[in-house]
């Protein structure tokens, strides 16, 4: 009886996109590692599609436990999970695996495991935890740091695995905060930091400095009336230099050499286009040759011939791209856009602020890794590479996903229970 | 809902446009995208530079480059009905043909791959028109090394494929796999001038295998860049004469410019025709030669060492006169008693000392430089002693390497005080254990080009410059060299020198030539293994030095014999051009140096020999 109410509550909307989506990634991921001459089915184990196979079959046992977990087990267990990954996110950083220049992979036999992956997971689970106490003003400054040190402490840990694409996805999390009250300024700041850092790159540094003197004397004359605003206007203008000149720092010194040409490639696309410009270049052309409707399934030419690089996972979408072409592609836009509508939906319907503030989380991290994942394979933003959710072949990110949805749709399913027990 | 749900929901739409709108462009406005899918696979083809040329002192091309093609495959693109024509065209069988074809699927389906390797330009050129109908195929034009003279193979060195230990070593990171490199001698040292710059094509070809044309109208292509030519301070004619005159010999000559210390000619027998470790049967040869018991690898003129033998008393006179101890005048009485002698007893003087070989005027000449009496100690006498001659020798560029620019150069062995200890313990040798080196003998071991190198020592009467092989870059000559000074007063030099003409005129008859006055003295080195080697270390003509030379030649009995007589021949031909004494040359050429004594004894010693070996059969 308990199970079948269970059933009844669980939102099928979100499961049925999910299952689409990963049905339809399980497709792309044999499209993707096709070859007409080796001749191999879709469920052969040495095929990607065989092994993500296991991975879909693993993931719906994830699933069912879920289900069948206490759905105030998350909350209670909150900042224990959380405070677990971020240990493993040290231990990772002692005793990790260094693979392709991220120290992010514990091994355990022939298995390997990223905690990033369920890192974002457990850093919704305590944001929202800490959020949602109740009698705390969100709007306070102190209670806003914390939160923010939620997720900047595990962002911190990736980017020292060297993992600079999966430490981004935390930042994220903005959304969240800005959902439960961080004053929108907060917001501004960082896009202006954005522009900044994209103009210092742009242009001439010299010319970025005289400009910034130019526009900060000019709102002295024109608004500063008093001594404290001509102070703070000063200072913002200093403090923008100071930027500036950072950032040629941070370009040659923060970030690696891999990173550093992906930037300049963003910027320059025709600089290279056989070097680093050549993921980039060669993304494109597969979803760009796609056309209306594509060129059939398995009928994709770019990537019979592997020019696309990372194609069952980060750029699988140019799979879909060229064999299903603009049709195939808005599509799958679409399937992730009503998902994360629908997601803010269920989380604005919560009664308990833990399950709607982790409900943002997700809608949060999957936006991003969906965002920036597309974006990038059609030159849109630096490749990043972090995959696209339920999408791109991988254990440990289809796994992390499900289990951040699945545990939503649980708190979902039992929001008419937390007003009885309060 | 707040205002705040409402603008993440406009951020996630925006988003969803932005990329709607961004794939219609891409896909559907855009063609650029279609049209490169469609010539998208690009083809990278290497463009091997040209080696540099190697020419000889004057302006003689020595080592040039050969067209050869390599025949390479792509296997995705191998649309074969019937590979028997391709094969019969190859000249390869049906096996062959199917391991080389997996070989390279297993490699890299879309990458090429070689095929064959190295087809020269005439074999090239009957099968190039029929290629064209084997899709899959295409030739890569490379050179490998030819050669204009067959000589020099030794300090030329060779060129091969460079191997994945030198790739791990390559940390300039400009070597590829299937990249030539130079594997020893010059083309080894000047490897970086000689390569080039590799360039690079890129041509599409579309997914059916067809040629659109170069990628980017060829924007990114890059040109070759041929090696810079050098030249060396060889005489190709002068090498070849040596080289012929010491066929079939174990020996080694080395002659230099004593004036820039350029080496004029540098032979090293046996050797190997350098043409036979250049194409495709390079493995073959090279592993030929490399079992070869005579070892022909082996550069013995920089590598081999043996003892100088009584050139060095040479040496000995002049450290003795610098020393003060012995005067060119002076008369030193020698009965032939104090070691073994060819030399009749008499009345010596440096001069006479030279031309007769005196051993015992030597021993006693070398026994005043070690025992200068500044000790009561007969012991540390001789260490001082040994110390203040080991100082002059050094100076000599013996017991060192002198710095030549040619790989693997040997330092031979000057022994000293630390030696000695090591060999007989601290304060327990004196000039007593250490007397066979008054003659050169001993311990002591040098190589030819250091002998040499010591002729032009002599020539200059007190300075070298070091010997080098490489005169110019692309026509420019390379830096100056500084002279080496011995430290020892040029009017020493004369009896020396006075002596080693007389050495000429009166001993070693074959080596004289009638109006070119050569100074040269003979050695003639006991070797324990066998019959004795010939050594000869001469410069001429005597007042203007065009040629120093040392020759070695191995189990060839007298110094005078074997070697001085190459020796002269090689002097004559340097500076007149043309050999006058054929009857010299008939000697050399046919190569029976021994006198009767000599044959009797290596008679015996080979009759021991076999004795020994049947009481030992193992």
């Amino acid at each position: 009886m308990r199970n079948e109410s269970l059933i009844n509550s669980l939102d099928w909307q979100v499961i049925l996109i999910y299952l689409v989506l990963v049905f339809a990634g399980w497709l792309n991921i044999y499209a993707a590692d096709y070859d007409p001459d080796l001749n191999q089915g879709i469920l052969s184990l040495q095929m990607s599609s065989g092994k993500q196979l296991i991975w879909i079959i693993t993931s719906l046992g994830i699933i069912t436990f879920i289900m069948l977990l206490d759905f105030r087990f998350y909350d209670s267990f909150a900042y224990i999970i959380y405070g677990i990954l971020i240990a493993l996110l040290i231990g990772v950083l002692l005793f990790g695996r260094e693979v392709a220049g991220s120290k992010s992979w514990f091994e355990i036999g022939s298995m390997r495991l990223q905690p990033a992956e369920f890192t974002k997971y457990a850093t919704a689970l305590g944001l929202a935890k800490f959020l949602s106490k109740p009698l705390r003003q969100n709007s306070e400054l102190k209670n806003q740091m914390i939160g923010f040190a939620f997720f900047l402490v595990p962002m911190a840990l990736i980017i020292l695995q060297g993992d600079l694409g999966s430490a981004m996805v935390f930042g994220s999390l903005v959304l969240v905060m800005f959902r439960e009250g961080m004053h929108p300024l907060i917001l501004i700041v960082g896009l202006s930091v954005a522009v900044v850092f994209l103009l210092t790159l742009l242009l001439n540094q010299t010319v970025l400095l005289i400009g910034i003197t130019v526009l900060t004397l000019l709102f002295v004359g024109l608004m500063a009336k008093s001594p404290k605003k001509i102070a703070i206007i000063l200072l913002l203008g200093v403090v923008t230099a100071g930027f500036v000149k950072s950032v040629d720092f941070i370009l040659t010194d923060v970030l690696k050499p891999h990173q550093q040409q992906r930037v300049m490639q963003l910027l320059n696309p025709n600089r290279d286009p056989l070097g680093a410009g050549w993921q980039v270049t060669q993304s494109k052309i597969a979803i760009g040759s796609g056309g209306w409707t594509g060129k059939g399934y398995l009928q994709g030419t770019q990537t019979k011939f592997n020019f696309v690089p990372d194609q069952t996972t980060d750029n699988i979408f140019c799979t879909v791209g060229e064999e299903h072409g603009w049709f195939g592609s808005i599509l799958l836009v679409a399937a992730f856009t009503y998902l994360f509508l629908r997601l803010i939906f269920l989380a604005e319907r919560q009664k308990s602020t833990f399950a709607r503030i982790y409900g943002y989380g997700v809608v949060s991290i999957m936006f991003f890794h969906f965002a920036f994942n597309i974006a990038m394979t059609i030159g849109l933003f630096p490749v990043i590479g972090i995959p696209l959710p339920f999408f791109s072949y991988g254990g440990s990110a289809l796994w992390g996903f499900t289990i951040l949805l699945f545990t939503f749709l649980k708190l979902d399913a039992h929001r008419m229970q937390v007003l009885e027990r309060i | 809902m707040s205002s705040r749900t409402f603008i993440i929901q406009g951020i996630i739409v925006l988003i969803g446009l932005i990329f709607t709108i961004r794939l219609f462009y891409i896909q559907v406005v855009n063609d650029e995208y279609k049209r490169a899918a469609q010539n998208n696979i690009i083809q990278e083809i290497v463009d091997y530079p040209f080696r540099g040329l190697i020419y000889d002192r004057n302006g003689d091309l020595m080592v040039y480059n050969k067209p050869v093609y390599d025949l390479m495959v792509i296997p995705k693109e191998v649309d074969l009905a019937d590979s028997s024509e391709l094969i019969k065209l190859l000249g390869i069988d049906h096996q062959t043909f199917n391991k080389k074809l997996n070989k390279a699927k297993s490699y890299s389906s879309i990458l090429s791959s070689k095929f064959v390797e190295q087809i020269p330009n005439d074999e090239f050129a009957k099968i190039q028109d029929r290629l064209i109908n084997f899709s899959g195929f295409y030739p890569l034009p490379r050179t490998v090394r030819g050669y204009n003279h067959h000589i020099l193979s030794n300090t030329l060195g060779y060129v091969s494929e460079i191997d994945r230990r030198e790739l791990n070593r390559d940390t300039s990171n400009y070597y590829k796999p299937g990249d030539y490199i130079g594997k020893t001698g010059i083309e080894k040292e000047q490897e970086e001038i000689l390569r080039g710059k590799r360039g690079v094509r890129y041509k599409i070809v579309n997914v059916q295998g067809v040629v659109k044309g170069e990628f980017s109208d060829g924007q990114y292509d890059t040109a070759s860049i041929p090696g810079q030519s050098i030249q060396l301070t060889i005489d190709t004619e002068l090498q070849s004469y040596a080289e012929y005159l010491l066929e079939g010999k174990v020996a080694s000559l080395v002659a230099i410019e004593p004036g820039t210390g350029e080496i004029l000619a540098m032979v090293s027998k046996p050797s190997y025709d350098p043409s036979l470790l250049s194409g495709r049967d390079f493995g073959k040869n090279f592993d030929k030669i490399r079992k070869d018991s005579l070892k022909p690898l082996y550069n013995r003129p920089l590598q081999a060492t043996y003892s100088p033998g009584s050139m060095f008393k040479t040496i000995q006179s002049l450290i003795a006169m610098q020393e003060g101890v012995l005067t060119s005048e002076e008369k030193i009485r020698c009965d032939g008693t104090l070691i073994g002698d060819h030399a009749p007893p008499g009345i010596y003087d440096v001069e006479k000392a030279i031309m007769l070989s005196s051993n015992n005027y030597f021993y006693k000449v070398f026994k005043r430089v070690i025992e200068q009496g500044v000790h009561d100690s007969r012991y540390l006498d001789s260490r001082v002693g040994l110390k203040k001659w080991n100082d002059y020798i050094s100076r000599f560029g013996l017991g060192h390497r002198l710095g030549v620019d040619i790989p693997n150069e040997g330092s031979g062995l000057v022994p000293d005080v630390k030696f000695y200890d090591k060999w007989y313990g601290e304060n327990r040798w004196a000039f007593s254990n250490i007397y066979s080196l008054s003659i050169g003998q001993g311990e002591l071991l040098v190589t030819p080009l250091q002998m040499a190198n010591l002729g032009a020592i002599l020539a200059n009467r007190g300075y070298y410059y070091t010997p080098h092989i490489l005169k110019a870059i692309d026509g420019e000559t390379s830096e100056y060299l500084a002279p080496i000074e011995m430290g020892i007063d040029s009017t020493h030099y004369e009896s020396v020198i006075n002596g080693m003409e007389s050495v000429i005129k009166r001993s070693a008859f074959r080596a004289y030539i009638p109006d070119i006055a050569i100074c040269g003295k003979t050695s003639t080195v006991e070797n324990s293994q066998g019959m004795d080697h010939s050594g000869f270390m001469a410069f001429a003509p005597k007042d203007d030095p065009k040629i120093a030379i040392a020759v070695y030649v191995e189990n060839a009995g007298w110094g005078a014999r074997a070697a001085a007589s190459t020796a002269s021949l090689v002097i004559e031909k340097y500076i007149r051009g043309n050999i006058t004494r054929s009857w010299v040359e008939d000697f050399v050429l046919k190569g029976d140096f021994l006198d009767e004594d000599q044959k009797k004894a290596l008679e015996e010693m080979n009759r021991e020999k076999a004795k020994a070996k049947t009481n030992n059969p193992l």
